[in-house]
């Protein structure tokens, strides 16, 4: 019974919870206990907050029995370690933010806990969001729950596969490059990244704030939607979140996607798994089956995309991490004079990949290099951004593959920086337009996940949920339990 | 291919302590990256505009009220030194 409780959604909670055939408590306690099977396994948070959410989940059986019910109130949700929280540590992943204890709430998590919502823990991620496969976390990696020889992806590898392992029911994570998009995809999960300007990111650990946007991640399109419509809106402590109406975005779930007009790019780059292309034409051809039509579309310098990133998003990086200095919060080295204290502080403190992202930002904005590498990436950014408001005045979303491959091995790209960021490829181009993006289950290939990218006009998540929810509902690619909560669960 | 003395300068400027080992990798992994990113090189932006962001905001600007703050005590809970509601450091000027 209680093994069940790990695999529901959103809504079937809320009508057993609302009918109170099952309490909040009892939710909870079979996801604690899916944690302590599992988390020797997957390692996909840094920290459990049990007690918080005891607390938490017995305030929303209170509320539930006065009847104050919100969408969210007793759901189980895990928060990706770069949301700041007041009752839990806030690491980011990082040595420099060991036992930093943030004196604030992230907006989002503001949101949710006036919900009444559940918070299980804080889950695992590349130091600062700086990876593609959370093995760049200080606090050791996180294992894929398809195979635990393999990444979840990343940098929210944590959130990915904790609810894919039912760890929790849904998930929060960023996305700067593709850190929501890819892990989902790797975890065989749905992901979704807002567009830029739709999610207030007070209070989130920024990397490049330029990219940096938080979204949801659950089983199904529906979650998804629903925690969307949580977290979406003006923020007056965020300015550069927009003062736009938010949709109830699960009206929008009909099932119905005839005349929709999905772009496919012709210029497809090198390096795909063949498995992920045909899983990916399978998908086209259930969606064409759907009624919509697939058209070709040009995006002329998306090949462009990865190599701006990697100029703007550690130019960003170099500057916002600059806080990091021994002596507001955080790591201290404790020595003699300022100068040394800052070098030896953030020296000991930051991890490979973001000295590496620090040294290649502050090159990229020192004198001399400032115009050849930044202001040129920045006007390559303006070109991308014309070639998907050309393709959307032809299209209403642009299908394609989330990720080039399956979830890859552990170990197997960490010696080449290169390696790892072209595992981006296809989700990079939408940060830089500052489009939402979502992920979907389409495929397994060797046994792993395939995922399906839907990228949407500015503002526009309603079409790209409708579209991936009539994609959903059309095939049982999200009704298949990882292989290793099976087996888990089986040996017991 | 970059030289020790750029990765040099650019550690400081950036307050990084590196240490040797990681100073020779760094110029060999920058190197290659700076490689890849410079495809962005041959494409011809001369009338071109830059994008910093996508969303069309400008001047973002609220009424001038005093609200609440984080308290005092809230703001030092993380420092690693503090001194009568100052956080505490070392010495930037030295007295001569």
């Amino acid at each position: 019974m209680k093994q069940e409780l790990t695999r529901l959604t959103i809504r079937q909670a809320r009508e057993l919870l609302d009918r109170r055939e099952v309490s909040a408590q009892e939710l909870l306690e079979a996801h604690l206990e899916q944690i302590a099977q599992l988390e020797p396994h997957l390692h996909a948070f840094i920290t459990v907050t049990a007690d918080v959410a005891r607390a938490q989940a017995a305030h929303a059986d209170r509320r539930i029995a006065e009847g104050d019910v919100l969408p969210l109130t007793g759901i189980p949700i895990a928060l990706k370690d770069v949301l700041c929280t007041i009752d839990a540590p806030t690491t980011a992943g990082s040595r420099i933010l060991e036992g930093f204890r943030s004196p604030y709430d992230a907006t989002v998590v503001a949101k949710l806990r006036e919900q009444g919502a559940v918070f299980v823990g804080k889950t695992n991620t590349d130091e600062f969001a700086m990876g593609s496969s959370t093995e760049n976390s200080a606090y050791g990696p996180t294992r894929n729950p398809w195979d635990l020889e393999r990444v979840p992806g990343g940098s929210s590898g944590g959130s990915a596969a904790a609810v894919a392992a039912g760890e929790a029911i849904v998930a929060l994570g960023s996305d700067t490059g593709g850190s929501i998009r890819q892990p989902a995809g790797f975890c065989g999960i749905v992901g979704l990244k807002p567009t830029y300007g739709r999610v207030s990111r007070y209070g989130l650990v920024a990397f490049a704030s330029s990219l940096d946007q938080i979204g949801p991640f659950g089983r199904t399109v529906e979650d998804v939607a629903i925690l969307l419509g949580a977290i979406s809106g003006h923020d007056p402590h965020d300015s550069t979140s927009v003062p736009l109406p938010v949709p109830t975005y699960t009206d929008f779930l009909t099932g119905d996607i005839r005349g929709l007009r999905i772009g496919v790019l012709e210029n497809e780059a090198e390096g795909v798994d063949p498995a992920v292309t045909a899983a990916i034409q399978d998908a086209l051809r259930t969606l064409e089956g759907l009624g919509a039509t697939v058209e070709p579309v040009t995006l002329p310098h998306i090949s462009y995309a990865l190599p701006t990133y990697y100029i703007i998003a550690p130019s960003e990086a170099s500057a916002n991490l600059a806080r990091y200095d021994g002596v507001k919060y955080g790591l201290s080295a404790g020595k003699d004079t300022l100068l040394e204290n800052y070098l030896e502080t953030r020296g000991r403190g930051f991890g490979p990949e973001v000295k590496r992202r620090i040294m290649l930002g502050t090159y990229a904005l020192s004198a001399g290099y400032y115009d050849a590498y930044y202001v040129k990436a920045q006007k390559v950014r303006t070109l991308i951004k014309r070639d998907f408001d050309t393709a959307f005045t032809k299209v209403d979303v642009i299908a394609l593959p989330t990720s080039p491959t399956v979830a890859f091995r552990l170990g197997e790209r960490t010696e080449d920086p290169l390696q790892m960021y072209l595992a981006d490829i296809f989700t990079i181009p939408a940060n830089m337009a500052g489009l939402p993006g979502i992920a979907v289950p389409c495929g397994l290939a060797q046994g792993l996940p395939v995922s399906l990218q839907f990228i949407g006009k500015a503002f526009d998540e309603a079409t790209i949920l409708r579209v991936a929810h009539a994609y959903e509902q059309a095939t049982s690619w999200h009704t298949i339990v990882p292989p290793v909560v099976a087996q888990v669960k089986g040996s017991q | 291919m970059l030289s020790r003395e750029i990765v040099d300068h650019i550690a400081m400027l950036a307050r990084l302590g590196l240490t040797e080992e990681e100073r020779e990798r760094m110029r060999i992994q920058l190197s290659s990256i700076l490689d890849h990113v410079s495809r962005i090189q041959e494409l011809d932006t001369e009338a071109i505009p830059p994008t910093a962001q996508v969303i069309e905001l400008h001047d973002v600007m609220r009424d001038d009220v005093v609200q609440p703050s984080l308290p005092q005590a809230a703001v030092l809970q993380n420092a690693p030194a503090a001194e009568n509601g100052y956080f505490r450091v070392n010495a930037v000027l030295e007295q001569s």
